[in-house]
């Protein structure tokens, strides 16, 4: 066979595979279409496959299939993890992703010096530099979230110029071989550096800011893979590459809003966060008010109008099956049952709507924080559900709260406000929440699936 | 195909445009599955690792196809995991209206 036509049908391959890629994340924009999504994107990538082993320069095959066939078997069941476990999932494959790029920007700096042209060299040095961070940044925020390294934040004096020190001394050294590519001496300091500075950036970082964490990391997997792509000069690459790092980029920027963070926190990886704790504001003398789940179902049941706000903490508690029979027992009797979710709501971006359809709740009752504000003043209860910080008022009027600025649910507009809590301890920023204060507010002690098992139980017992 | 820079430049703005379009109407509710799908899309990579470990070099060749290999099975857990957990989670998604059971 000669090698043009080959080419030719390759190329057509990948730009069948480019179309695929964009309608795959168009059709996403929607629930109704997205699994077609999902289906030209596995079209895609199976042509873009396809099309490359057909090209010329393979010479040996075995290793490719060992490898695919090898691949195919990790990531099955990483494709069955259970949705509580997404996150950690999620930055797994984060991590694979960036080892892929960085092991082929290696190779591919050892085959080409020492005449490396500097656009090349400068475009691998950011491959190898953003994939080998996000390598070890993602086991990092893998181990966090599973839970195996310690989730609260490590800090010490100097982090942040420890951190951009390491981040910088890379740099000058890739811009060292940009203009000297023969220096191979130099070259893993360009893939170790960075190896180092991914644990380090991920260390100071406690379990509550992950979903920027993995935002962020997925912008940088894909931004490498775009540099791969200009390495190679493959333009599907690049593409596909820009898509994702585009997509990290937009949750980062979401997260960081929802966070209250400025962006150039986020970029610099979340540094120099101030932990919660100064400025807590006085101590609360007030006393709280409590109520019993019998007291609860009642009030509930005289509602016309009920919207559930969850955190993790009713993931943590595994709760989400019974607030599934909650709100299909508030139903049965007619009552408008709404979710209102907060953006930083799981461990990851959207993580608690996934978290809520799989205990069968209909994704339209899912509403975010834009969509469900507007809502409260005509709601007769908010219950909330082992969230705290995100639904604290004083974010809203107290200027001097750490958490001034951040963007809450406004749960304190409903009628009667509920919460669901082990005990009056303050968030994971340590801040006073004025909402349990409030005349209007119950609080209902204890843990969030007994709890709310006991408020079905009751709801049943006392129907019809 | 070679590309020159200038037009590696222009297929990365316009697709960084394209993504911000596209991405942008993404409803915060499949937020996690935008995550794993595009995932999914960006371990597209691998063809730049079969290449790697298909082809014969000159020098330094086995280094390459080490390389390559290893690149292979990172990428392709990631395409095949990612499309498996994304459509696992989207079948989850259902509308309002009568349910079984």
């Amino acid at each position: 066979m000669t090698g043009v036509p080959t080419e030719h049908i390759i190329e057509i391959t990948y730009l069948i595979a480019t179309a695929l890629f964009i309608l795959s994340l168009k059709w996403l924009s929607s629930p109704t279409t997205a699994r077609r999504g999902v289906f030209a994107g596995e079209i895609g990538m199976l042509l873009a496959i396809v099309g490359t082993l057909m090209y010329h320069g393979i010479v040996e095959y075995k290793w490719i299939v060992i490898a695919l066939v090898l691949g195919s078997i990790i990531g099955v069941p990483l494709g069955e993890v259970a949705m509580t476990a997404v996150p950690q999932r999620t930055a797994l494959s984060h991590a694979f992703g960036a080892l892929c790029v960085t092991l082929v920007g290696t190779a591919e700096y050892y085959l080409r010096a020492p005449s490396v042209p500097p656009f090349v060299m400068g475009v691998l040095s950011m491959e190898i530099i953003l994939g080998s961070l996000t390598f070890t940044g993602s086991l990092m925020a893998a181990g966090k979230l599973q839970e195996i390294l310690p989730q609260r934040p490590i800090t010490y004096k100097g982090q942040n110029f420890v951190n951009l020190g390491l981040l910088a001394v890379a740099i000058v050294v890739a811009g060292v071989l940009v203009a000297h590519p023969e220096k191979m001496q130099l070259f893993p300091l360009v893939v170790g550096i960075p190896l180092v500075f991914g644990v380090m950036m991920i260390i100071p970082i406690g379990g509550a800011d992950m979903p920027t964490v993995i935002s962020l990391l997925n912008s940088y997997a894909g931004l490498s893979a775009a540099a791969m792509g200009f390495v190679l000069q493959s333009k599907l690459l690049i593409i596909a590459g820009a898509l994702d790092g585009a997509s990290g980029f937009i949750l980062s920027v979401n997260m960081s809003k929802a966070m209250n963070r400025s962006f150039t926190n986020v970029l610099f990886g979340a540094f120099g966060q101030e932990q919660g704790g100064a400025g807590a504001g006085a101590k609360e003398t007030r006393s709280a008010r409590s109520a019993s789940p019998e007291e609860a179902a009642a009030i509930l049941a005289a509602a016309n109008k009920v919207v559930i706000v969850p955190g993790y903490g009713m993931a943590v508690a595994q709760a989400q099956h019974k607030v599934r029979e909650l709100f299909d027992g508030l139903i049965k009797r007619g009552i408008d049952v709404k979710f209102g979710i907060h953006p930083v709501a799981g461990r990851m971006p959207g993580h608690m709507n996934v978290l809520l359809a799989e205990a069968d709740i209909p994704y339209d009752k899912l509403l975010d924080m834009d969509e469900i504000n507007g809502e409260f003043s005509q709601t007769d209860v908010a219950l909330i559900i082992g969230a705290n910080d995100v639904t604290n008022p004083a974010a809203r009027t107290d200027s001097s709260s750490p958490i001034f600025g951040m963007p809450i649910l406004d749960v304190d507009k409903a009628r009667t406000v509920m919460v669901i809590k082990r005990s009056m301890g303050a968030g994971f920023a340590g801040i006073e929440n004025p909402l349990y204060y409030m005349d209007k507010t119950l609080m209902l002690f204890g843990d969030a699936k007994n709890f709310v098992g006991a408020i079905v139980r009751e709801l049943a017992g006392g129907h019809e | 195909m070679k590309l020159d820079l200038l037009t590696s430049v222009y297929v990365f703005m316009l697709a960084a445009f394209i993504g911000f379009e596209v991405i942008r109407r993404v409803s915060p509710l499949l937020h996690t599955p935008l995550m794993s799908l595009t995932n999914a899309l960006d371990a597209i990579a691998v063809v730049g690792a079969i290449i790697l470990a298909g082809e014969s070099h000159q020098h330094g060749g086995r280094l390459a196809k080490i390389l390559g290999t290893i690149a292979i099975v990172a990428a392709t857990s990631n395409i095949v995991g990612g499309f498996l957990i994304t459509d696992r989670m989207l079948r989850m998604f259902k509308a309002s209206g009568p349910r079984k059971q």
